[in-house]
């Protein structure tokens, strides 16, 4: 077999692979965050906990309901957009007026609560989740075609694949609805000035709320996808979502592709860093972005406020 | 001939921005088809005054009748459809949409508005920068008459303008100038912040002279020649 690094070159098509992976999850999470921040200067530091209810729910879907993965993941987003909805008609809003930090308390404490409740009622052991017949398995993939060395085959985990299409899918079409449509440009003219965008017979609030509601939905999305990786647990979301700050760091607040081109290459940067320095794995995204705060402060694609 | 109805009715208005107090019982009129100025100093509040009507100053007491529907209880999208349209004196073009984008945002309220062709007919300008990509790349003149375009075509029929000549070349506020008189002309009613009161009393029917957030006088248009003398006190100009 050929080798690179000493590894075997199927094991790091492998270890690529779930760095793509991750950075699916990364762009997923952080085009939501970005959304959330541009349209209402809420920081969501729910966004972890909405994406751990929305495994949960396909877990619930599944377990009490017989509603498989395919409806999980219609039904899901709808549910979690909708309890963020909820949370934006009576909490959020309210706080709009004051400082960053109010919102970010705020959202915290909402973490706390529906970590707590998904403790109490299913135990923080974590709950196995069966995701469907035609996601399971590997696909053989020659790499001959690389190496030329017939013996270079790499087992390529189908759901992972999946993982990535997914959400290559998602933030393509969220990216299209932003930047293309007539929606959209209220959408962007309302991030940059609420009050005009109002005074031209806009309803800004609701679109506020439906904007939160819609950010909160791809966490929901994102939860659905992770359930059919890993352990299902209430605190899958609080580890994760610590990366993801540091991603939207990285990749500034201003502008959509650039979240999600940051959490596809930084998933990507850590697969590379896992292959070449192990060690270093769990700390290059936080050292990235150091770097970026030191160079700009705003964020590689962040316009300076 | 019968007096046009009354489209705007602002009776004893007070506004606040906090704690702060700036207008002290604002009352004006304004009739179908008319061309209104606000004159006065910066700071005497012209622009609160057309912000208040408009709904954008929240914080209001008194009474701002438009079509005979009180307003002062309404939030500002509320009062956009019952056809009214604000120019602001920043503009308000956005950078984060093309000229394009930029132009067909406001949403149509009613019918009536004008057609892209009777628009780029107005401003030729705003037709060659469409593609632009970044509203904001126009220049200040441009985006002067996009912010004015871009309201003419929801069928809004009371536009009031804050001061969309400022800061602008002769030509180009001679163009503004020729704007607004087509307007008129079509039918719309014009409410005109300005502090280029030699601009403003060419195009004005009524001019009403604001200080220290009251009105203090209203000119007609017969009266500018004999009230000269007046307004200059009132201007410092
Ligand atoms: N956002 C604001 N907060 C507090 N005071 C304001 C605000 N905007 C304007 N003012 C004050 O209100 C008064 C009237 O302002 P404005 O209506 O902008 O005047 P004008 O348009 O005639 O120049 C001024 O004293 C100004 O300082
Ligand atoms: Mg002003």
């Amino acid at each position: 077999m050929t080798t690179i690094f000493d590894m075997p070159i199927a094991i790091l098509g492998l270890q690529i692979l779930i760095g793509l992976q991750n950075g699916a999850f990364y762009a997923l999470l952080s085009l939501g965050l970005a959304v959330i921040f541009g349209m209402m200067n809420v920081i969501n530091f729910a966004h972890g906990a909405q994406y751990m209810l929305g495994a949960f729910l396909a877990y619930i879907l599944l377990s009490w309901l017989g509603l498989g993965y395919w409806w999980a993941l219609l039904l899901v987003p709808l549910l979690v957009g909708i309890f963020g909805l909820a949370v934006e008609r009576l909490f959020l809003r309210h706080l709009y007026h004051l400082d960053h930090l109010y919102g970010l308390l705020l959202t915290f404490g909402l973490v706390l609560i529906v970590e707590g409740v998904m403790v109490d009622m299913f135990g923080a052991s974590g709950l196995p989740y069966s995701k469907p017949d035609l996601l399971q398995g590997a696909e053989r993939i020659p790499l001959s075609w690389v190496t030329g060395n017939e013996r270079d085959i790499m087992m390529m985990p189908v759901y992972r694949l999946w993982v990535i299409a997914a959400s290559i899918v998602v933030c393509l079409i969220v990216w299209f609805a932003i930047e293309k449509t007539r929606l959209g440009s209220y959408l962007r003219a309302a991030t940059e000035n609420p009050t005009l965008v109002r005074a031209f017979g806009i309803n800004v609030p609701i679109m506020v709320m439906l904007t939160y509601g819609f950010g909160v939905a791809l966490a929901g999305f994102a939860g659905v996808l992770a359930a059919g990786l890993q352990a299902v647990t209430p605190h899958m979301g609080s580890s994760l979502i610590i990366v993801v700050f540091a991603v939207v760091v990285i990749g500034g607040m201003g502008s959509i592709m650039g979240s999600i081109l940051t959490g596809f290459v930084l998933g990507l940067i850590e697969a590379v860093v896992k292959i070449a320095y192990p060690e270093a794995t769990n700390i290059v995204i936080f050292v990235i972005m150091i770097c970026v705060l030191l160079v700009r402060p705003a964020g590689l694609f962040g316009r300076e406020a | 001939m019968p007096e046009p109805a009354i489209l705007i009715d602002v009776n004893d208005l007070s506004a606040f921005y906090g704690e702060s107090h700036v207008l002290h019982g604002v009352s004006l009129t304004i009739r179908a088809g008319e061309v209104v100025t606000l004159l006065g100093r910066n700071g005497a509040g012209k622009t609160t005054t057309l912000k208040s009507i408009m709904g954008i100053v929240r914080q209001r007491q008194g009474s701002i009748k438009i079509n005979g529907l009180e307003t002062v209880g309404l939030p500002s999208n509320r009062i956009a459809r019952l056809g009214v349209a604000f120019c602001p004196e920043e503009r308000g073009i956005f950078s984060s949409l093309s000229v394009e984008e930029n132009l067909l945002l406001p949403p149509i309220i009613q019918p009536g508005g004008l057609g892209l062709d009777d628009l780029f007919t107005l401003f030729p300008n705003i037709r060659e920068r469409l593609s632009t990509r970044q509203g904001t790349r126009l220049s200040g003149g441009e985006q002067q008459m996009l912010a004015i375009a871009r309201v003419l075509r929801t069928g809004a029929r009371i536009l009031m303008l804050d001061e969309p000549t400022e800061g602008l070349a002769p030509v180009i506020v001679e163009q503004i100038g020729e704007a607004i008189l087509a307007l008129k002309a079509r039918g719309f009613t014009i409410v005109l912040v300005e502090q280029n009161f030699h601009f403003a009393s060419g195009l004005a029917d009524r001019n009403y002279v604001m200080e220290d957030g009251v009105i203090v006088e209203m000119v007609a248009r017969e009266e500018v020649r004999e009230k000269a003398g007046l307004l200059q006190e009132y201007l410092g100009v």
